[in-house]
């Protein structure tokens, strides 16, 4: 069955775009993948570079295992084969911020194979993207080209530092699908610490390939693996943004309709997006794509792992999303969707999950991913920095709870939280907010207004819905504070509705 | 005190040991042997001032009585290893005046043990070579000279400066490396002994890689007990190299001079190769007697995929080579020819760094890795390699080691061979097997030639088990009791 909402509309028909990514994630950790160099962020150009890092000669490398057990961690986090015996190759290729002249890089035995990763829509739904493989390698230098007009700089801080590739099948069928695929693999990874999932300095970005066909084609490619049903694919290099990846996606599918549409070929190729364009260009062509003369670095011996090793990072695991999702459902009768904006985040749930204790979980669902997630975003936070803890959110919540204040009375209480008034409580006493249930006290004023307004008191008695009148008038006297269910009950009463 | 420099080094720690001189005599007798063998160009780099100071310093330990057990031995160093702020160079434009800021594993064993260093020898440029030709600093002469005759000679490859320095006694023995031959044969045509241990047994840490898989350091020494003394210093594991092995050092010096008596000796039918000279035939006959008569048993084994090691190591080799050397591309250190653009600079420094030989071999390996061609050259000699490491399992079923010629020739004349580079491979008909293998090989001197030219016999033993063949050199050595020296012409 073909999506409808998946279709995009050419002159001779409709299309539709498959999308397979490569992500390339940072592993967190403080040394490089095969010398002892530091990594970090910020250091100055050059000052990171241990002797294997920038070649000389005569050095060697020697695996880091930690960066070994991080691509564990991560193949079990994807739910993907860990795979007991896996080999370096090298790719050999020249480039002034690739000191050796080849990345080291796992070509033929990657350390995790086959996985899946189940993805949410925007509405909460969800698909599944299978993961072909991940493997390690070395990330490159850096080149500048902008100190000076006639040099580029090399800065090889960068060279040496371990990524994860992760490869999906071509599995997505559009720009949001590709992002949201994104966005669900950085999450796993940020829960798992294997990767900070910072696109923006680079620890995460991700090469898109995208392709067209015409309706049924990706059926038939699913039916029989036979990649001759799809079209020819383009990859699009280093996109670092969820933004950026759509847009490429968009561009490039309607490039490859329209070069199809007006009898031409698409050409295999590798393609660059340009963010301040909209566009994608191509780099190099398949015929001049570099011959990488891969084969095994006879520097390094296969990586064997103990199935025991293994078994004791699986058992260490914490919760992941998913887990965490379906718990939040079952557990605090959350909905899906609410559940799912919970867990984008470890941090944002584990509040949720601090606030929320003896609380209404649903009110205190809404807190923290409405208000105070707004907040933060407004002032540029994360929800671990944030100036409001759990308590102070359970606080509020309790006076809504309570019956003390109205959730309109607790968003005013929340903004003077927010601006450092004190807790919900105090703000409460001492902004004398808490909600006039005293039925004497209303009763009194229902009264002065029936006898003030008896017109009203006459039309609400043939129309009942015009109760809200009074309703409005109650609150405006009380300044928003009187209890609304008190209120209607006896307005209820006084008019003689019941 | 020139006759200090004719010692061994077992009988000049000996001497040390026993203060019948100081290190600093020692050093100082060498270093003017060194100055005065410079026709033989086997040392490119001396280094007097510091081997005169590290020798005090020897000195002063042994005063204090602490001396470690190469302590204020003078001995010479293959210009791959990197020795800190002193030059290296693998004999190689591309490296130009290249000073490492580091120290090799195996160099910096030595000098733990107390060894004093003499300076830097002479080799095929990145050890590509079997005559020292192709270094960048000019061939080595081979001390040794045919008899009636002043050409000069070979002294073999790639380690020619490190067999040089020995025989001419311009050290007391000398670090070298063997990927497919490169400590035996020099070995071989100089009437020293050489040992490549089991790959893996010395790091290849700071030593300038050629074939990451097939290069293992040695030594080069007068005799085998010199040469067993050496190794083990050089020996251990290296957690810097993650194909060292861990696995304890035994004492090698004390298996020289053990009986061999019982130990099954194979001899491989498939090194009987058309074209041997008939010398050398009779020469590893006479090596068989030798074995026979020490109580050894003689085997006749067959290494059947033998004829296909030379074609598979010139792939593997240049292979590794073509990658191994991409760092050499004048961005960092060494020579650079600046171009118009980044690929002319790439092609100016690496034409003008690299010598024809070393060309070659990038060229052929860059082409058997090459889309297309791997399966049909890479692979497959990687599975030929796996045959012939299997081949070597089955001999050792049978027999505790081999016994072979080193090489098909004695030394041969510089210029020789020098146009033809597939002459020149097959120099290392009788070695590569053991580095496509990883075994440990030996070459003892055995005997001479018609000319007067030194002939090696080699000793080939199952991985890890270098001691047997200490056991079985020093009963060759024995045997032979070759004690023929070059006459000094130089």
């Amino acid at each position: 069955m073909t999506d409808t909402s998946k279709l995009i509309v050419g002159r001779t028909g409709s299309w539709e775009m498959v999308l397979g990514l490569e992500i390339h994630a940072q592993v967190a950790s403080k040394a490089k993948l095969f010398s002892g160099a530091a990594v970090g962020f910020g250091a100055g150009p050059n000052e990171q570079v241990s002797l294997v890092d920038a070649a000389m000669p005569g050095m060697l490398p020697v695996i880091n295992r930690f960066c070994v057990e991080q691509a564990v961690k991560t193949g079990l986090g994807l739910k993907a084969q860990i795979n007991l015996r896996s080999s370096f190759d090298r790719k050999n290729y020249f480039y002034p911020d690739l000191p050796q002249g080849y990345q080291i890089s796992q070509f033929k035995d990657p350390v995790v194979g086959e996985g899946e990763v189940i993805v949410e829509h925007d509405d909460g739904s969800t698909f599944t993207v299978r993961i072909e493989r991940l493997h390690l390698e070395q990330d490159a230098g850096k080149s500048l080209h902008d100190q000076d007009p006639n040099a580029t700089y090399v800065d090889l801080n960068r060279a040496g530092t371990a990524l994860m590739e992760i490869v999906s099948k071509p599995d997505m069928r559009s720009s949001a699908e590709a992002a949201a695929y994104v966005k669900k693999v950085r999450t796993i990874l940020v829960y798992l610490g294997t990767c900070d999932g910072d696109m923006e300095k680079g620890n995460l970005r991700a090469d898109v390939n995208v392709s067209v066909c015409r309706p049924g084609a990706y059926e038939k490619f699913r039916e029989t693996g036979d990649f001759s049903h799809l079209g020819t694919r383009c990859e699009i290099k280093n996109v670092n943004s969820y933004r950026y990846i759509q847009q490429a996606i968009e561009y490039e599918a309607r490039r490859q309709i329209e070069i199809i549409e007006d009898g031409g070929k698409v050409v295999q190729e590798t393609r660059l997006f340009d963010p301040s364009k909209i566009e994608t260009r191509s780099m190099r062509s398949k015929e001049e794509a570099h011959d990488y003369r891969y084969f095994p670095d006879p520097d390094l011996l296969p990586l064997v792992l103990d199935p025991a090793w293994v078994k004791r990072i699986e058992d260490s695991l914490p919760e992941l999303p998913d887990a965490k999702k379906a718990r939040l459902q079952s557990q605090y009768g959350l909905s899906a969707y609410d559940a799912g904006v919970l867990i984008t985040e470890q941090a944002r749930a584990d509040f949720f999950e601090e606030a929320a204790k003896g609380r209404d979980a649903k009110l205190t669902s809404n807190w923290v991913t409405n208000e105070l997630a707004a907040r933060l975003t407004g002032s540029g936070q994360d929800i671990e920095d944030s100036p409001l803890k759990p308590a102070d959110i359970a606080e509020l919540v309790a006076l809504i709870e309570e019956g003390v204040i109205s959730s309109k009375i607790a968003k005013d209480v929340f903004d003077r939280m927010w601006a450092g008034e004190g807790g919900a409580r105090a703000i409460v006493e001492k902004q004398g907010l808490q909600q006039v249930s005293d039925t004497g006290a209303l009763e009194k004023i229902i009264e002065d207004l029936i006898a003030a307004n008896p017109g009203q008191a006459a039309a609400v008695v043939e129309k009942p819905q015009a109760v809200g009148w009074f309703v409005g008038q109650v609150m405006k006297a009380t300044g928003g504070k009187a209890n609304p269910g008190t209120v209607n009950q006896l307005l209820k009463a006084k008019l003689g509705l019941e | 005190m020139s006759n200090l420099t004719s010692l061994t080094l077992k009988a000049a720690l000996a001497g040390l040991a026993d203060k019948s001189f100081s290190s600093v005599e020692l050093t100082q007798a060498h270093v003017d042997a060194v100055a005065a063998a410079r026709p033989l160009n086997a040392y490119i780099l001396e280094a007097p001032e510091k081997a005169l100071d590290m020798a005090a310093a020897s000195d002063a330990r042994r005063a204090k009585g602490e001396a470690g057990a190469l302590d204020g031995a003078p001995l010479g160093i293959k210009d791959l290893f990197c020795t800190e702020g002193v030059r290296t160079t693998a004999c190689s434009n591309i490296l130009g005046n290249f000073i490492p800021t580091y120290e090799s594993t195996i160099t910096s064993q030595l000098w733990r043990d107390g060894a004093v260093m003499l300076g830097k020898l002479n080799l095929d440029e990145f050890a590509m070579g079997s005559s020292n030709e192709t270094s960048a600093f000019g061939p080595v002469v081979n001390p040794w000279r045919a008899e009636g005759s002043n050409a000069k000679l070979t002294p073999g490859g790639s380690s020619g400066g490190s067999a040089t320095a020995v025989a001419a006694d311009l050290c007391l023995g000398a670090t070298a490396t063997d990927t497919g031959g490169s400590i035996r044969q020099p070995a071989a045509f100089t009437g020293t002994v050489g040992i490549k241990p089991t790959y893996g047994r010395c790091s290849r840490w700071g030593v300038v890689a050629f074939a990451s898989s097939l290069d293992q350091a040695g030594p080069i020494a007068k005799t085998v007990e010199d040469a067993a003394i050496l190794l083990k210093s050089m020996s251990g594991h290296d957690a810097k190299d993650s194909t060292s092995l861990d696995i304890e050092v035994p004492d090698f010096p004390s298996f020289v001079g053990k009986s061999v008596k019982g130990l099954r000796i194979g001899i491989p039918k498939e090194y009987r190769v058309d074209g041997m000279p008939a010398e050398i035939e009779k020469l590893w006959e006479q090596g068989i007697a030798w074995l026979k008569d020490a109580g050894c048993e003689i085997v006749e084994v067959s290494l059947p995929h033998t004829k296909y090691a030379l074609p598979a190591y010139y792939i593997v080799a240049p292979a590794e080579a073509s990658s191994n050397l991409a760092r050499y591309d004048g961005m960092r250190y060494g020579l650079r020819v600046d171009g118009a653009n980044l690929t002319e600079t790439y092609e100016k420094t690496r034409a003008a760094g690299f010598g024809t030989e070393v060309k070659r071999r990038i060229m052929i390996g860059t082409y058997v890795l090459s889309a297309g061609y791997y399966d049909a050259y890479y692979v497959k000699a990687l599975k030929v390699r796996r045959r012939i490491a299997d081949d070597f399992d089955q001999a050792f079923q049978k027999v505790d080691a081999l016994l072979t010629p080193t090489a098909p020739s004695a030394a041969f004349a510089l210029g020789e061979n020098a146009d033809d580079p597939v002459a020149m491979y097959l120099n290392d008909i009788f070695t590569v097997t053991v580095n496509l293998a990883g075994l440990p090989g030996m070459s003892i001197p055995a005997g001479l030639d018609h000319k007067g030219l030194p002939l090696g016999l080699q000793l080939i033993g199952k991985a890890l088990d270098e001691g047997t063949l200490f056991s079985l050199g020093g009963a060759l050595e024995k045997a032979a009791d070759f004690r023929a020296k070059p006459t000094r012409w130089w």
